[in-house]
């Protein structure tokens, strides 16, 4: 679904992806790791299609396409989902106005009808109920005036709605508390599906107790030096990264 | 190696969908002005002398006094004796009795503005006064009007019907010397509309004033007099088009409301003037004094506008808050793109007890535009509890435009409440990125944010206008993705 061959890009001059490969399969689940500065949030960018970053090498294949000729708004409409590490307020903007206008986006380029205005707000209902949001949600601004967790809660929304093929969410689990993890966590099962596949980037593993990934890489300084399954995870959970930097360093 | 970025600045790029000229005879005055065009405007409409005197007071006081320069705009300066004071459609014989008389020609070029003037039209429910170049050509829905007992018509009937009212507050809110353009036009203005709604009548549909400007080398100064008497209420809406042409054509209008007793007048503007192509070349300088005067207890006066248009906009609709308990409201959006520049806000002059007064102005700047806001709020020692709340929010698209803010304050009795808000915000890279990250195109996302951002104003336009001012706006910042 998803194939990285050598991806390498930087912001400013300053090179931060040194050469990734990343093969993703249908129906997988993948978590990115690794400490700070590492380049997990960029490549999560670059894959969403932000200008900033300058791809200076590499192909990105998704679903047959040629990923990085794509622009950002297509490359969603094509069924990748970036929830955002820290998704922005657009005061004024009703939510659901804009779920529908992104929902309805997606349709149109997929050559079907635009949604029932009930329908669909039968969907988000439907869609609140599994991550547990207050229907005043339906009246308010985008993100405005949103708690942390809320703003979270709302791109896993997004997500729930938009039903993409691949959903990348950058950091979904920072500064949640435990229940609001739990409900970010069932939101991010119930899309688990044979067909679609989800890349997790993450600091620490304890979203990973709820969400179990298929596939573990740590990201250091713009490559990915270890790759394995969930026992990685745990494996960093107890030791940190430094005895992976050092090895690869030595 | 990644696809083209959407350029903001492109998006932007206005297109002006109201810049055809209707071809049609018409009765101009030569370029000039002396005591001798001012009497002979007078003479046209056949003016009772008060009128006429009135008129000449003006103009002697008008050459005493200076353009101001306080403005936050530039602009070389006016010749105003290479304006043409006076243009008309020629007419037949008589004016037109019914719409059935009026030229095809003028209601073709309304039709096409999307103002039909047949009563059975779309806009059924609002009444219309139709002003081109000096003249008001039709005035719909008269009779059920004033079945009502509302009065609705041009100013130059008014005159001829009603010259009591019209000497009793023609000028008594702006005073002729009140400012240049205020008394420039207490000189020379030729039409407009006039409406009387009296005590205890709630008028019984929208009233709609749709300014034209078509000639060319003229300027259209026109007069708007509003009164509503005891416990009435009427919603009143103009719009301005024009031409599109390279020289810059002067419009300097004056409107006045009254509000007698727990009477509400609520006036909107739509005002979509051609602003000038993406070099500043050509547009209608639009300098206008608007201002209502809150004179009965409980009385309402609320300020609606929105603002795309005119290379220049310089005006500051106003409240004089007199009547105790009076409340005043001014919502604006301002719009400039390219080489626009606006400087517009709103004066809340408070001197009964328990006056309110509310301001929500929002700019939007793009291109190389400026935009400033600038309003007063003043507390006179006599309005006892007086209260204030003033927010003001510029968004600015793109790395060029300016928005300015100037708020004064003058509070003289210490009960008063005053607040001020104010805030700047570029439309986000990170904004716009999540939309497209959503699917959504980069046009979309941009009227999506900039409605978001104007929607506590647009909610106060009358519903048959809100969809059209979304409309417009949508028009003025549209343009191709880069």
């Amino acid at each position: 679904m998803l194939s990285i061959v050598d991806l390498q890009a930087r912001i400013a001059g300053k090179t931060i992806l040194n050469g990734i490969d990343l093969e993703v399969r249908p129906g997988e689940v993948h978590a990115i790791m690794g400490p700070n500065g590492s380049g997990k949030s960029t490549l999560a960018q670059v894959l969403a299609g932000r200008e900033e970053y300058e791809v200076t090498a590499g192909r990105v294949d998704f679903d047959g396409r040629d990923l990085l000729a794509m622009p950002a708004e297509e490359r969603a409409r094509a069924g990748l989902f970036l929830g955002f590490q820290y998704p922005v307020e657009i005061p004024g903007v009703n939510n659901v106005y804009l779920l529908k206008a992104a929902l309805n986006a997606k349709r149109r380029a997929a050559g079907q009808p635009e949604v029932d205005a009930y329908e669909f707000l039968a969907l988000v209902r439907e869609k609140m109920r599994i991550m547990q949001m207050n229907e005043s949600f339906l009246s308010r601004g985008v993100n405005e005036g949103f708690s942390g967790g809320e703003k979270k809660r709302n791109e896993i929304l997004q997500m729930l709605v938009l039903e993409p093929k691949l959903a990348i969410l950058d950091e979904t689990d920072s500064g949640l508390d435990i229940d609001a993890l739990k409900v970010v966590a069932q939101g991010v099962n119930t899309l688990r599906h044979p067909e679609r596949a989800v890349v997790l980037v993450t600091h620490y593993q304890r979203l990973l107790d709820y969400v179990v990934p298929d596939h573990v890489h740590v990201l250091a300084r713009g490559r990915i030096i270890k790759s394995g399954d969930r026992s990685l995870a745990l494996e960093l959970e107890r030791r940190g990264y430094d005895w992976l930097l050092e090895s690869k360093v030595a | 190696m990644s696809s083209k970025s959407p350029d903001v600045e492109a998006l932007i790029a206005q297109k002006y969908r109201h810049g055809f000229v209707t071809d049609i005879e018409s009765d101009s005055f030569p370029p000039g002005l002396d005591e001798s065009v001012v009497a002979a405007i007078s003479r046209k409409k056949n003016e009772p002398q008060f009128l006429l005197d009135w008129r000449l007071k003006a103009f002697r006081h008008w050459l005493t006094m200076r353009e101001p320069v306080w403005a936050h705009v530039r602009f070389d300066p006016i010749d105003y004796q290479d304006i043409s004071y006076y243009s008309a459609p020629r007419a037949k014989a008589d004016a037109p009795k019914s719409i059935d008389e009026v030229d095809p020609k003028l209601l073709a070029t309304y039709e096409k503005l999307g103002i039909p003037l047949h009563e059975r039209a779309r806009l059924a429910g609002v009444a219309v006064d139709a002003v081109f170049d000096s003249v008001s050509v039709a005035t719909t829905f008269k009779d059920k009007l004033a079945k009502a007992g509302v009065i609705f018509c041009s100013f130059s009937d008014a005159v001829r019907d009603h010259p009591e009212l019209i000497e009793q507050y023609l000028g008594s809110v702006v005073p002729p010397g009140d400012n240049f353009y205020a008394a420039l036009n207490s000189a020379v203005f030729s039409d407009g509309s006039f409406v009387y709604v009296p005590r205890g009548v709630r008028c019984p549909m929208e009233l709609s004033t749709y300014f034209r400007i078509n000639a060319a080398k003229t300027g259209q100064f026109e007069r708007t007099l509003i009164v509503a008497a005891e416990g009435a209420s009427v919603s009143y809406l103009e719009g301005c088009t024009a031409p599109m042409r390279d020289e810059n054509q002067l419009h300097a209008a004056v409107v006045e409301l009254v509000a007698l007793d727990d009477a509400r007048i609520k006036y909107s503007t739509v005002q979509n003037w051609y602003p000038g192509d993406e070099n500043g070349v050509g547009g209608i300088y639009n300098f206008v004094t608007k201002r209502g005067e809150c004179r009965g207890r409980n009385s309402k006066i609320s300020w609606t506008q929105v603002e795309t248009g005119s290379a220049i906009t310089w005006k500051y609709p106003s409240c004089v808050l007199r009547g105790e308990g009076s409340v005043g409201e001014f919502y604006s959006v301002a719009v400039t793109s390219h080489r626009q520049q606006a400087d517009t806000g709103t004066k809340m002059i408070h001197i009964g007890r328990n006056t309110k007064s509310t301001i929500v102005a929002k700019g939007i700047s793009a291109g190389r535009a400026t935009s400033a806001y600038r309003g007063l709020v003043k507390v006179l020692p006599s309005a006892e509890g007086a209260r204030n709340f003033t927010q003001c929010d510029s968004l600015l698209m793109g790395p060029h435009c300016e928005a300015h803010t100037f708020p004064y304050m003058e509070v003289r009795n210490p009960s008063a409440t005053v607040e001020h808000e104010a805030s700047t915000s570029k439309i986000g890279e990170d904004q716009l990125f999540y939309c497209l990250q959503r699917g959504i195109s980069a046009e979309d996302a941009v009227n999506m944010i900039v409605s978001g951002f104007c929607k506590a104003v647009f909610k106060e336009l009358p519903m048959e206008f809100a969809v059209e001012a979304q409309n417009l706006l949508s028009v003025s910042l549209e343009g191709a993705v880069g």
